[in-house]
């Protein structure tokens, strides 16, 4: 370990207790003081495993077989537990609910510096400072159970640096918020660092959102190290080595041809701007505005009419929604946490029945919730399932093993083959929040799935956060806000428009031509530098 | 089902003199299976749900009991087959051979539905009234290494009622005909369970990187009893003296097996009438329950 390095991982090897392979193999790392480092790689790369054998927690907590040196701000792992290299690391996970134990935010900042015997001026000053710094000053008082998942996430990476620690390893920590709550958290994490000099490694699916403010990647196959290099050499590796960690930005840039690969938004449009394609007049076209009242379709699969939720002594969800959905239609619902998009698609599958207004169903809806262990419960996967629909769904070969021991992408497909089976094909598939911890091959397989679904008749709506997911899947993407649908038009339509709830591609292109995905506007870039040659 | 800051005495209370009361009114009910104690430990502790104003989440609670409750109830004369007094006989029954239903297996399959009554509301007061952030502190003062146990004792009632929910809703979307609805209940019921181990595993987790159960442990502030800590304590105290008092005397003495045999003298009904009465007695002083 040199003397700025803050974490040091020396040939470390790792595997969890019973696992078959290691899950971390061979991994040297340095990271200095006041980096900024992405981890990437995809679903079971062994990204989680290092943040935990940083903090700690492996092997501590979760046992198993350690072999190789982790050395944390001059504490070597081996020797001191998570409870001591808190003081050091502070580590903030991806799901907001199990991160949260206290019943106040002030509690639950205050909570860290307590734990290190820190005497009550102290805790009482470092609460304020972490609150101010983030932003929470105002829910100091609020109970914890009140707040949404993006403030949830915020209070916990509070309680992760109050005590100031020097680095601090954030899990995939905007895979549950909305574009709006994620950039707020990537900005205040490009705030400590740049401001606090804080050491930050972030693993990341999304690694558009990181990518600008990075210092350095580091990608993992298999548990190995297999990059480690600023953005942009990062980019050159990912586009012959591992397309699949490739940004939105970077294969735009790639398909048409132009280098050198851009980190984000700014640099895409420098070289576009070199390259004399700069997005005409540089602005956004305004969003597609609120839609005018639905008229009843006679292929209408689904027909919200007025529908309203109002929770019992709280506030109303949902104000008066109309929508309609025709067969075959594949729609995104998208919105910022709370903004009604889980207790429509509720109201939509029957699950909850409206206050006022009505739901008009042409058959089932198949609902899948937002977390598909729920639906989970055999020990089994052969028993989930009747053998007929298992083999539909192509899991037989995975009919002896536990359902706990799917991976993520495999546990959607089997909860969307679970609500999808029955004598009659659903009338309606309905899903909410189906890409949490994805990485792109999974998304694009559960895309597939979906057109399938939407090609045999089923209307598909999805609620997601993953503005890339609903380009890819949808032809029309309904905005809600604070229970009201505030835009429904074509994906290009509400996509492009848009600060937040826009692709990667759009931002670049400024909404050219209503482009979405890396290829489209790939191909358009090349019709462009085409009509420019020739004469 | 969550705790929520309330002015009444029992909130107002720490939480190691919670933790002691609901523990002493568990007590009664463990110690003693004599019907009119346990009604009076019923009282007590609805009594005391309703003074702190979490009602609401007894009565929540009490949807999950009663059926587990008459369950249990329902089994117990099928399963046991001690007790003199036959009142049916239901003759060859297949594997569990002949059976006769007893007026003593009856009895007392009423009595322990009646103290799983009891258990789980005073369970969900715990949970309702005892600051959980007061009890993490509180184990980590005692020095418990284990932030799984800690997570577990202070998660695991909220826990298991929202994945519960989760799980219920989440079979309420399967289509219809795929597996028997018992059987999916029995399923529902272990999958929460393996679930809210896994919760509390990813809790323990986040309280390690939070520094629990590490090597600097400060002073705990000192903090002076207040007039509900000590009435409560009070209480806490008598509970248990009349409940291990009247199981040592034999006041409150029942015997289901083989004949029915209750202890219905004055004693018996005295300590059934204390029971509430000290239990609630400390409700009736709300002098600065506002935090």
């Amino acid at each position: 370990m040199t003397a700025a390095s803050v974490l040091s991982l020396d040939r470390v090897t790792y595997a969890y207790p019973d696992a078959a392979a290691a899950a971390l193999r061979d991994v040297t790392l340095e990271i200095g003081e006041g980096e900024l480092v992405v981890l990437a790689g995809a679903s079971g790369s062994g990204k989680s495993t290092l943040l935990r054998a940083a903090c700690g927690l492996v092997p501590h907590f979760h046992g198993g077989t350690f072999a190789g040196r982790a050395v944390v701000g001059g504490l070597d792992t081996r020797g001191h537990g998570p409870g001591d290299l808190a003081a050091v690391a502070g580590t903030l996970f991806q799901d907001p609910e199990t991160q949260v134990v206290m019943g106040t935010v002030r509690a639950e900042l205050a909570f860290p510096l307590e734990n290190r015997g820190e005497p009550p001026a102290a805790v009482a000053r470092g609460v304020e400072e972490a609150a101010l710094a983030l932003g929470l000053d105002r829910l100091l008082d609020r109970p914890t159970s009140e707040l949404s998942g993006g403030e949830l996430q915020r209070v916990a990476l509070g309680a992760a640096v109050a005590g100031r620690p020097r680095l601090v390893l954030l899990d995939e920590p905007t895979s549950q918020l909305d574009p709006v709550a994620g950039d707020e958290l990537i900005g205040l994490l490009r705030r400590l660092n740049e401001e606090w000099g804080t050491t930050i490694v972030i693993s990341e699916h999304r690694l558009e959102r990181c990518l600008p403010a990075a210092d350095r990647v580091v990608a993992l196959v298999d548990g190995a190290l297999a990059c480690d290099e600023a953005p942009r050499a990062f980019l050159e590796w990912a586009a012959t080595q591992a397309p699949a960690l490739q940004t939105p930005a970077a294969r735009l840039l790639a398909r048409t041809g132009l280098r050198p690969p851009p980190s984000g938004v700014k640099e895409a449009r420098a070289t576009l701007r070199a390259h004399g394609l700069a997005p005409e007049g540089g602005a956004s076209p305004p969003p597609a505005g609120p839609p005018s009242r639905p008229r009843r379709r006679k292929d209408a699969t689904l027909h919200a009419k007025s529908v309203w939720f109002e929770w019992p002594r709280g506030r109303a969800a949902l104000r008066g929604i109309d929508l309609v959905l025709a067969a075959g239609e594949r729609v995104a619902l998208m919105g910022r946490n709370g903004a009604g998009k889980s207790t429509l698609l509720r109201c939509l599958g029957g699950l909850s029945d409206p206050t006022r207004g009505k739901v008009e169903r042409a058959g089932r809806v198949a609902l899948l919730l937002q977390n598909p262990g729920d639906y989970l419960i055999h020990d089994r996967v052969g028993d989930e399932l009747p053998a007929e629909a298992l083999r539909a769904a192509r899991f037989e070969h995975l009919a002896d093993r536990h359902p706990r021991d799917l991976s993520g992408g495999e546990r959607q497909r089997l909860a969307l083959a679970i609500v999808s089976a029955g004598a009659a094909p659903p009338a309606a598939v309905a899903l909410d929040e189906p890409t949490r911890g994805m990485d792109r091959a999974e998304k694009g397989d559960l895309a597939s799935r979906l057109r399938e679904h939407a090609a045999g008749g089923a209307a598909v709506i999805v609620a997601t956060h993953d503005v890339e997911f609903a380009a890819a899947l949808a032809e029309r993407v309904v905005l809600l806000g604070d229970g009201v649908v505030v835009a429904d038009g074509s994906a290009a339509e509400v996509l492009t428009g848009g600060w937040y709830f826009a692709t990667e591609t759009a931002r670049v292109l400024g909404g050219a031509g209503g482009a979405l995905l890396p290829e489209e506007g790939a191909a358009l870039l090349r019709q462009r530098l085409s009509l420019e040659v020739t004469p | 089902m969550i705790y929520r800051r309330r002015p009444t005495p029992l909130h107002a209370t720490r939480a190691s003199v919670g933790i002691v009361w609901c523990a002493a009114l568990g007590l009664v009910v463990l110690v003693s299976d004599h019907p009119i104690v346990l009604v009076g430990a019923l009282a007590a502790v609805v009594g005391a749900g309703v003074a702190a104003g979490v009602g609401h989440e007894l009565r929540r609670a009490a949807r999950f009991a009663v059926p587990l409750a008459l369950l249990v109830a329902l089994i117990n004369p099928l399963a046991v087959r001690d007790g003199l007094t036959v009142i049916a006989r239901l003759g060859e029954v297949p594997v569990l051979g002949q059976l006769d239903i007893t007026l003593e297996a009856t009895a007392y399959g009423g009595v322990l539905a009646l103290r799983a009554v009891v258990i789980v509301l005073v369970g969900a007061l715990y949970t309702a009234a005892v600051d959980p952030d007061e009890v993490l502190r509180i184990f980590r003062r005692a020095g418990f290494r284990s932030a799984l146990t800690a997570a577990l004792a202070t998660r695991m009632v909220p826990v298991l009622t929202r994945d519960g929910a989760r799980l219920a809703d989440a079979q309420r979307c399967r289509p219809p005909g795929a597996g028997q609805p018992r059987a999916r209940r029995v399923a529902i019921v272990r999958a929460v369970a393996a679930g809210a181990l896994d919760r509390a595993v990813d809790v323990a987790a986040t309280l390690e990187v939070r520094g629990y159960g590490g090597a600097r442990r400060g002073a705990a502030a000192r903090r002076p009893w207040s007039r509900h800590d000590l009435a409560f304590a009070a209480s806490a105290v008598a509970l248990t003296a009349l409940a291990v008092i009247g199981a040592l005397t034999g006041a409150i003495a029942f015997d289901a097996y083989p004949a029915l045999k209750l202890e219905s003298g004055a004693a018996a009904w005295a300590v059934a009438a204390a029971i509430p009465m000290v239990a609630l007695l400390p409700f009736a002083d709300r002098r600065g329950v506002g935090g």
